[in-house]
């Protein structure tokens, strides 16, 4: 254990001496050790109120004798305890050198029982409907600490059930426990005080502030905290039982933050994506309009059929098509990339436009409004994979200007389109027309008119493979759905066209197997493999580029370079 | 384990002719000849069906013709071949059952690949899905042999129902809060 | 009218005509009895569906037949007749379809020499019988045991295993049992020969036993030579291939055995065959062993009431042996191969051939 920090504290955990990082709360130090403290209001990334109750547990510290300071002995020599007489609250207690942790004596055991019962007092038995059902904080801890049946004979509290607090959000009253998670998250993560309680005791009630309503983009991330179903997701309400979807990490691909998601399907349907806890991206939380992008996957635009000028054909016969198109123009070919596409993807990019001998590949750029949290400028979630790859060498434009100019001139006559629409980056219609186009897309658009052949690209969701966000950050996703039925699975499109081209067929359509190319070609790859990735990503040396003008500003964990050299 | 050795008494030249067994046997089959058949005729007499029968699964109502099941998946989760498909939905607001929020929009059991176990039953928190006393359903295809929604209230009817949660529930929501 | 009868050939035409559909008929509600027996004895109620249009909706009478299955052969015959009759690639064709008439041939030609009742006219006593030879009784052994020729004929053409087994089985099983047979038999003849003159025709035997010892015991064969009886039963078992010694079919180990790749009309010959075997079987037991048409104590009168009386008493005799045939199927567990050879050779050879010598004794005795 050479690489523990040296300055490790010691503290007695149910009667075990283990040595943790100082500054932790008894929560944080327990869950080190598998010791699971049951808690509703505590959360890591959130100030500590401690309301719920729920986590308390004994403490105690090795005595000192008051007059001479020396520690108190028992009688056969080991240090004396000086137990706290009353259970102390394990989220608001940090840890201190010797201190005594008992997790699971009876008086914790009956504290807890306690707190559930009353917890239980007034909570409806709605667990059939509820949507946290089976990840409900308060179901796991009712089976492990409750009682298993009721004291309480009156009448339940009744609260109002369907409240709208936010174009994404319901509240059922009844369901709350009044833990606070929500109304801290809108204090010091949004930093607008929406959300508060109102009345006393039992009529206890959470509510917006009068005339306003929960609509932050970051709304949905009051659902994800909420222990019980209090607050749930107007999208996902009664949609699908939570024990049922297939979990799947994954990336968000609204900006180059790169949130991590989990992405959650049955059967191949994706039904809800949540933030995944990185706390070096996005900590716990994502943005609402990320949750949403799993639409695409099922939208009316959706291309999913292969077509050789507007005759549907297979796989095989488009990608063969599209080869013997690009030859034809062998020298005179634009490829348009994305930063949408992935590492692989674009990799395998840069080798065919190798093959077509065609001018440097272009992609196009999108900027938006950087919210500084976890939306940024760039709402391309790869641009510095395109880089890495040797994709694009610059910086994407906006509008390509160099591209339209070549097709006037009739440099270019053949264009390759990959998951971009070029009449939307500014190649006008006719100049479209004239040139040969092969699109490679998710979605139908303009460009899809005047090309010769269509092959449907996979969604984020439908392929495995990585992405390198706005800190160089190496991210990983994989497949959580099937892509449409009769698409080519996952990297095969790009190198089977690879394959059609050369004759020969160096890479598998896998994210490893392209790995094992891209690390002995690509200095900042080298020495890694794909399965080595791990979950929070890896960062990588980004200096090569340090001279572009990225655009992204501060984010959460995310300092711009050029800021950092200025301080 | 200790071993007991069991006499034989040696068979007689009569008994080992094997006739006097013989007869024996004709004597018994004999007399079953005219005791009553044990048989059911089963077109036109049927079995009794015993309670607690498993049976063809259905949904049922409570006696004042609410739907009882709220979709809440746990039978399609426990259902051991995967027979149950439910699409669950939200109540809509003009519905006397507003109450309730959740209810099924779709539920399909395919009785091709039921097994009858009942774990649907024994599950059910709100009582909905009952095995009742249908021992014979058939089809001419396999669309006939997946029950739909419709198809399930039709079979299963309504059965008595001892709490009427959703209906006190309701009345409790109407009469206000208790604590004072 | 009168050409006609006075025709023989005619007649003759015309009494086989008569005799081939009566047995048939027999053979064909055997099948039902036997459906019915074993439903009974099974506490079910056997065939009881079967409903002739219009002879079934009679009131009482209707219902009553239904129930009793009636008209349940008719509905077996004709599925018979009209199922899809598929043969199997692999087997030898012409011997396949040779198998199921060899069989049923040598099952109904047994019947022209069972003589079946009499007609007693001024002139004396005419035998009711198609053939009435000398050497009856040799030419039902011979043509009956030719029936085993079909049975391994079927068992090696259908090419496949289960059928070669019941092949093989059938024809050793007819083998031993034959000689224990045909040795339970030459007492009987032995015995008469006072009465016949040592003839071997089956009516002059049954005649014999019309006579009463002392005017008090009817002189049934069976009543003085009971091993024989026993020995000739028990063997006629096996000659017809019926449980417990059903070897060659064994539905349980041999799946149907010889006839397992038979179906439709060849299956319903095999079928018929083994039931016509049964009939005759069971008339040769009467005739021989159980005073044929004689009844004890009463003679039979004269004329064509004498002739109908004889036959009925025959024909009830015959049934009540089937109905036995039947009974014993429904009762006995089947024996297994090796034990069926061992009683054929090890038991009831030597037991017919000890009673022969007995009998050769006790007449040599009586007559001196």
């Amino acid at each position: 254990m050479s690489d523990q920090p040296d300055n490790l504290i010691t503290i007695n955990l149910n009667g075990k001496d283990v040595q943790v990082e100082p500054g932790l709360n008894i929560i944080e130090a327990a869950s080190r050790f598998g010791i699971e403290v049951p808690h509703y209001c505590y959360h890591p990334h959130l100030s500590v109120p401690g309301n719920c109750r729920m986590c308390l547990v004994e403490m105690g510290m090795p005595g000192k004798d008051r007059a001479t300071g020396e520690p108190m002995l028992n009688d056969d020599g080991s240090p004396k305890i000086m137990w706290v007489p009353k259970p102390v609250i394990a989220c608001a207690t940090k840890i201190a050198p010797g201190m005594h942790v008992s997790t699971e004596s009876d008086v914790v055991q009956k504290c807890r029982e306690g707190v559930m019962e009353f917890l239980l007092v007034n909570h409806p038995l709605d667990c059939p409907i509820c949507d946290q059902a089976g990840e409900c904080r308060l179901q796991e801890f009712a089976t492990d600490y409750g009682r298993g049946h009721s004291r309480f004979v009156e009448r339940k509290n009744v609260k109002p059930k369907r409240t709208r607090i936010g174009p994404r959000v319901m509240l059922d009253d009844e369901r709350c426990i009044l833990c606070s998670r929500c109304i801290r998250f809108c204090n010091e993560f949004i930093g607008k005080p929406i959300l508060g309680f109102t009345e006393r005791g039992s009529y206890s009630t959470l509510t917006t502030f009068p005339g306003k309503e929960l609509d932050d983009n970051y709304s949905l991330n009051t659902v994800d905290i909420c222990p019980v179903g209090a607050l749930t997701s107007t999208d996902f309400r009664f949609k699908m039982r939570v024990w049922f979807l297939k979990e799947t990490d994954s990336i968000d691909t609204e900006s180059s933050v790169g949130c991590n998601t989990i992405v959650g399907s049955r059967e191949g349907k994706i039904h809800r994506i949540t933030p995944r806890r990185n706390d070096e991206v996005n900590d716990t939380w994502m943005p609402d309009s990320g949750r949403m992008l799993y639409k695409q996957v099922e939208a009316d635009d959706r291309l999913t059929a292969y077509s050789i000028a507007g005759k549907p054909c297979s796989g095989e016969e488009a990608v063969k098509a599209a080869a013997e198109l690009l030859l034809q123009g062998q020298g005179k070919v634009a490829v348009v990339g994305s930063g949408r596409l992935s590492v692989e993807e674009q990799f395998l990019l840069r080798k065919i436009s190798e093959v077509l001998q065609s001018a440097p590949t272009y992609a196009v750029a999108r900027y938006g409004e950087a919210d500084g949290k976890l939306i940024s400028a760039d709402r391309n979630p790869n641009v510095r994979g395109a880089l890495l790859t040797g994709m694009i060498g610059n910086l994407p434009e906006e509008q390509l200007e160099d591209l339209r100019k070549k097709l006037e001139s009739g440099e270019v006559t053949h264009l390759l389109a990959v998951g971009e629409d070029l009449a939307e980056a500014g190649i006008p219609a006719e100049l479209l027309k004239q040139a040969q186009v092969v699109y490679i897309g998710t979605r139908h658009c303009d460009t899809c008119q005047h090309s010769k052949i269509e092959l449907p690209l996979l969604t984020v969701f439908e392929k495995s493979g990585t992405f390198v966000n706005q800190q160089f950050r190496l991210q990983k996703f994989n497949q959580a759905v099937p892509g449409p039925a009769g698409t080519l699975f996952g990297l095969s499109t790009f190198t089977k066209l690879y394959a059609a081209l050369t004759g020969e067929s160096p890479y598998a359509p896998s994210p490893a197997a392209i790995w094992t190319h891209m690390a002995e070609e690509i200095a900042e790859f080298s020495g890694l493999r794909y399965q080595d990735i791990p979950k929070t990503g890896k960062v990588l040396d980004g200096s090569r580029f340090d001279k572009l003008p990225f655009r992204e500003g501060a984010s959460l964990h995310f300092t711009p370079a050029a800021e950092t050299a200025n301080a | 384990m200790a071993t007991k050795v069991v006499e034989r008494k040696p068979l007689s030249i009569w008994e080992r002719s094997y006739l006097p067994q013989i007869v024996g046997g004709l004597k018994i089959t004999f007399k079953n000849m005219f005791k009553p058949t044990v048989t059911l005729e089963y077109p036109e007499e049927r079995p009794e069906i015993p309670p607690g029968y498993r049976g063809v699964p259905t949904l049922v109502r409570d006696p004042n013709g609410r739907e009882k099941c709220v979709s809440c998946q746990l039978c399609e989760f426990v259902c051991p071949p995967k027979a149950i498909r439910i699409t669950p939905g939200e109540i809509p607001e003009e519905s006397e059952s507003r109450h309730v929020e959740k209810g099924p929009q779709e539920f399909e059991i395919n009785m091709l690949r039921c097994i009858y176990c009942g774990l649907c039953q024994e599950v059910c928190p709100e009582e909905a899905i009952w095995l009742q006393d249908i021992y014979s359903f058939t089809g001419y295809s396999r669309e006939e042999m997946v029950n739909d929604k419709q198809k399930l209230y039709e079979l299963g009817g309504t059965l008595p129902d001892p709490y009427y949660k959703w209906d006190r529930k309701k009345q409790a929501e109407l009469e206000g809060n208790p604590h004072h | 009218m009168d050409f006609i009868l006075e025709n023989p050939l005619i007649l003759a035409l015309i009494k086989s005509l008569l005799v081939v559909g009566v047995v048939m008929g027999m053979a064909a509600y055997a099948v039902l009895a036997e459906r019915k027996v074993c439903g009974w004895i099974q506490g079910r109620p056997g065939p009881n569906r079967t409903k002739l249009p219009l002879l079934g909706d009679l009131p009482i009478i209707g219902p009553f037949l239904t129930r009793l299955g009636i008209f349940q052969p008719m509905a077996d015959g004709l599925k018979f007749l009209v199922k899809e009759e598929p043969t199997p690639g692999h087997v030898k064709r012409f011997y396949y379809v040779l198998a199921p008439i060899v069989s049923f041939i040598p099952a109904m030609t047994t019947m022209t020499v069972l003589p079946f009742g009499l007609w007693k006219t001024a002139d004396g006593v005419q035998p009711l019988v198609l053939a009435n030879i000398d050497i009856g009784i040799l030419f039902i052994l011979a043509v009956s045991s030719l029936g085993v020729y079909g049975i391994i004929l079927a068992g090696w053409a259908s090419n496949s295993k289960y059928p070669f087994l019941g092949g093989i089985r059938a024809s050793a099983q007819m083998i031993s049992y034959e000689l224990a047979m045909g040795l339970s038999l030459l007492p009987v003849f032995m015995w008469f020969a006072p009465e016949t003159g040592g003839s071997l025709n089956l009516f002059n035997i049954v005649q014999a036993q019309g006579n009463h010892y002392w005017n008090v015991i009817p002189q049934w064969t069976v009543f003085f030579q009971p091993l024989g009886a026993l020995i000739f039963l028990v063997s006629l078992f096996a000659e017809t291939n019926r449980a417990p010694f059903d070897m060659p079919e064994s539905e349980t180990d041999l799946v149907a055995g010889f006839n397992t790749e038979y179906g439709a009309f060849k299956f319903g010959l095999f079928f018929l065959g083994e039931y016509t075997h049964i009939i005759i079987g069971s008339g040769v037991f009467v005739a021989l062993f159980l005073g044929g048409w004689n009844l004890p104590w009463i003679g039979l009168p004269a004329g064509i009431l004498g002739a109908v009386l004889s036959v009925l008493v025959f024909l009830v005799k015959t049934c009540a042996l089937i109905f036995l045939f039947i009974w014993v199927r429904w009762t006995l567990p089947r024996f297994r191969y090796d034990q069926v050879m061992n009683l054929g050779w090890k038991k009831l050879l030597p037991l017919a051939v000890a009673n022969f010598v007995l009998y050769l004794i006790l007449i040599a005795l009586i007559e001196s």
